[in-house]
Parts: C-alpha cells; structure tokens; sequence
C-alpha cells in the first residue's frame, strides 16, 4: 500500500466534473481530501492524500493526467521546532486534524507529521514560532 | 505543630529537608492526612512559566571612550528602543518595546516578529546585540554617537526587574463577536469557537499561599532559571477580590515586583513571544517556595485544579470596554481536559501558560532545595493583605482642556 500527498491543480473547464468520484470508483483509491478550493470559472486546488497499492496510485495518476488535471508534490509543509516549542498548547485549537497534540498527563505538547493537511492555521497562533512552513523534503 | 523558617533552612543545610512540588504535595496530603504531613514536609515548592508583559531589565553598558551620555539621548537594542532616562550608562529594556520601523498593526493582523522580550532573550543566550545611540554633548561626555555589539558578559550590571508577574488567577478568553479578534490572550475565534487559559493552575505560586502568608519583600525565589527576590506586591495588586470557601480569590488578584541577576539565568526560562495582532512579550519561568510553618500553610499548598475557579470573559466587547460581567465560571481542571461548556455550549480550550514547564520549575527549585543550594529567607516586610483595603482602580480620565479653564 502506498500513501501519498499530493495537489491537484483542475483547469476551469473540468470543475464541474465528478473527477474525485471517478478516481474512486474507476481507479479503486482511497481519496482523502484535505484542503480544497473549487470555484467556478477558476482554477481548483485540491490537497489530497492518495491512499492504494502502487500501482493503482500511478494508474489514478495517469488517468487525471489524461483529463488534463495537474498533479503536483506538496512543495510545502508544517514542521514543529520542538526546541522552540515551550508546551503551552496555545496551538492545539487551531488545529482541525489534531496534528499537534497534548499528552495530558504529561501536559507536552507534540506534532504528529502523518496527520498535518499544511492549513498553515497553526503558524500565527504560536507565539514562539515553533511551527514553521518549509519545503517538503 | 509548627515551625519556622530558621529551622527549616537549618535542616535544608544539614540536607535532611523534606521538599515536595505544589503537585506531589496534594497526594502527600491525600495519603498521610494534614497533621502528618505537615509534621514531615518542610518546603512545598511552585512554579510557572508564562507571558509576563510588565517584565524589563536594566543594563549598565560601561563608559565608552571619550564618554557619551546616554541619559536624555536615543538609544536601541537591535533596533529596539530603551528607555535612557537614567544616569550617563544606564539603560531600560521593557519587554513590549518594539523598533520604530515595525509596521504594528497597519497590515493587520501585525506579526510583531521581534521586540524587548526577544532583545532579552537573545542577550541572556550570549548572543551579541547591536547597541546605538544618538544624544548631545556636553563638556564632559563629549560624544554624540555610538554604534557597537555589546553582550551580557561584557556589561556591568544586568537586572531583570519585572513591576509585575505571577499574577494570582487569570481569566479565561472568548470572542463573542462575529469576527476573528486577537489578543494578548491568544487568536479568538468568533462566536466562540474556542477558550484561551493563563494559570498553572495548582502549581501556580500565589495560588498556594492565597493569603500571602509565607511570600514577601525579600523573598528569595527561581527566577528565568536564576535566583531572584520579590521586591514587593506588583502593580495592579488586587488582593480585595471575591474568594472561595479555600481562600481563592475567583478572579485575577495579588501580583509580584520580583528582579534578578540576568547573568545568572538562561534561555531556557526566559523566552521572547510574539502574539499576532497583539504585540511583543517576554515568556518567564518563576518559582516559589513555601515554606510549611503549620498546618494551615499547608492546607493551602494542597490546593487542586479542580479548586480553582476562573472567570469567562469575552474579549471582543467585555473587555475591551472595561466591563465587569462575566460568562460564567470554570474550573482548571475543566480547561485541561481541553474542553469547557458555557452557556450550554461546548467551547475548545488551549492555555498560554505552560503546565508542563511550570512543573519542571518546581521540580528544580525543589533539587536546589535539597541539594542545600537554595536558602528560605524571611520576608522582610508583608504584601498588602485581602483585609487592607489595598485595591487596583481604573484611570480616573480628566480632559485637559477642562484644566485649563479651571486655571
């Protein structure tokens, strides 16, 4: 099984297409949608994470590549500077996936990287600037 | 049974002192009873380590040659502003000073990247700081300018000296409004989407001796990760205010002055925060020790999260407007399990105080205790009490033009 994210870039002329159920149904992915911004007459972003055997992902791949969807790596994400960290928790609200956590009975604060969609809502409510955007590795 | 604080600090040299955390102290108390364990426990030890915006330090940087004079001149730390009214050397940073140049809110909300707290931060980590002034001459400091590093190390003196810390309870933040807000408590999120919290709840240092009791001027404490003293109450002492049945008060109270030797401390507790659309602060590690003379103070330092009671007040119209009403009340322990109901609805919460540091405060300064590095002192003089009358009052606001006709 492979896991991926990845963005997805739909010209103006597919955004009324069922693309996603397509990529379900036909190429037999398990789609997770992240972020996503699709208005009429523009360019959709999609922030997604492909989840499937290889082979099955390149083949979704291919088949959005067909229709003229862009597919591109996630250039940025989160990372949590854990020395700058000071474990207040100021962040854990703004966190819809619940990347960043507390163990309550220790009260430290940590970073699950796994479960982090990039929503960057995190980065103005750390007063210490421990979560930080940089370039995927 | 009682002791004082001379025999205390005579065990504490022999190395036989018992010492507990404000937290270990409440299963003590909750196995052996209060009689027995106030018998056996000599010191309780506290902590917190939060933003503490009435914070500053004061540097004597040493004559230059020829002498300038930087009292009544323009001087910076990094770009960022210090206070020069003093004698020729002597310079002020406070913590919320930010440089000339920094756009502040009029792209709003402003990042406030860097200011005091983190010229403060950056000294104490040994990091060199860039130092100008600009001033006028006189006969015998002839120089008119300076621009030069300086750090810690090589000045004279260097004092944290904060008018106000440790404040005795905190409110609880929400946004009402339909907008996002923010604020020194944190981003609020309209119709309140979320609860921000400031208090290290049960091991928060006047919230173990409420009465003030053991705490004083000259009371030796651990300050940024040094040892420091209270100077005296704070600013903004508010020791009047509604108590709970244990003594609490229900809202924010007594406050501390409290200064230290900045070459003594470390990056580790002392911490420059930048709150978005706010401004610049300084994050502090302080702690206290009480010493255990009786049952009672005892009984104080046993005090739970779930004691501890702490006002809901929004911040998008309450307090902005200086009003007093409040939304209801939640105790700490509430707002650690991350969630709260107000008014029926249920409201995520985060804290601005760290548990998990002020834990580790009191840890330390209970090794230092044992390791008979760190003596009790007696307090030289009280904090004004609850029953003094000593009260916080709001600016008594009088339109200078009516002055003027009365002259």
């Amino acid at each position: 099984m492979a896991k991926k994210k990845v963005v997805f870039k739909f010209p103006p002329h597919l955004i009324d297409q069922p693309i996603i159920y397509r990529l379900v149904a036909e190429n037999g992915l398990k789609v997770n949608i992240l972020r996503a911004r699709i208005t009429p007459k523009e360019w959709g972003n999609m922030v997604v994470e492909l989840n499937g055997d290889k082979a099955k992902v390149e083949a979704g791949l291919r088949f959005l590549a067909d229709l003229g969807v862009e597919v591109e790596q996630l250039a940025e994400e989160v990372r949590w500077r854990e020395e700058r960290c000071i474990h207040c928790t100021a962040c854990l609200t703004s966190c819809p996936p619940r990347a960043l956590y507390v163990d309550r009975a220790t009260m430290l604060v940590g970073f699950d990287r796994e479960k982090c969609i990039a929503c960057e809502l995190c980065l103005n409510v750390c007063p210490y600037r421990a979560v930080e955007i940089a370039a995927a590795p | 049974m009682s002791k004082t604080i001379q025999e205390i600090n005579e065990k504490i040299k022999q190395g036989r002192a018992v010492v507990c955390t404000a937290e270990e102290i409440i299963q003590v108390v909750k196995k052996k009873g209060l009689k027995q364990a106030a018998a056996t426990v000599d010191v309780v030890t506290t902590g917190t380590f939060a933003p503490m915006c009435s914070s500053g330090a004061y540097f004597n940087v040493g004559h230059a040659i020829p002498r300038i004079k930087l009292g009544g001149g323009k001087v910076t730390l990094n770009e960022v502003p210090a206070y020069a009214g003093f004698a020729a050397v002597d310079i002020l940073m406070g913590a919320t000073a930010i440089p000339d140049d920094d756009p502040r809110n009029k792209v709003f909300p402003g990042k406030f990247a860097y200011g005091g707290g983190h010229v403060i931060e950056d000294l104490v980590a040994g990091k060199d700081v860039r130092l100008t002034a600009a001033t006028y001459g006189t006969d015998c400091y002839p120089r008119k300018t300076l621009d030069t590093w300086i750090r810690l190390a090589d000045m004279n003196e260097a004092v944290l000296f904060n008018m106000r810390n440790a404040y005795q309870n905190y409110n609880v933040a929400v946004n009402l409004s339909n907008r996002v807000i923010y604020t020194y408590m944190g981003i609020l999120q309209p119709r309140m989407r979320n609860a921000n919290y400031c208090t290290a709840g049960q091991l928060s240092p006047l919230l173990n001796d409420p009465y003030y009791r053991t705490i004083g001027v000259g009371t030796r404490i651990f300050l940024g990760g040094g040892q420091g003293f209270v100077v005296s109450h704070g600013t903004q002492h508010n020791p009047g205010v509604r108590r709970s049945a244990l003594g609490l008060p229900q809202v924010p109270a007594g406050t501390l002055a409290v200064t230290g030797d900045l070459k003594t401390m470390s990056q580790q507790w002392l911490r420059g925060a930048s709150f978005t659309g706010y401004g610049v602060t300084l994050t502090l590690g302080l702690g206290l020790p009480i010493p255990i003379l009786d049952e009672e103070t005892l009984a104080f330092t046993a005090v739970t999260d779930a004691d501890i009671t702490a006002p809901v007040v929004d911040y998008s119209e309450a307090y902005p407007n200086g009003k007093p009403e409040i939304l209801g009340e939640v105790t700490v322990a509430q707002l650690k399990t991350g969630e709260i109901t107000i008014n029926g609805k249920k409201v995520i919460t985060a804290g601005l105080s760290s548990y998990a540091r002020a834990r580790e405060v009191a840890l330390i300064l209970k090794s230092w205790i044992e390791a008979g590095t760190f003596l009790l002192t007696e307090p030289v003089a009280p904090l004004p009490a609850f029953d003094s009358g000593y009260r916080f009052k709001p600016l008594k606001e009088r339109p200078w033009e009516v002055l003027r006709e009365v002259i």
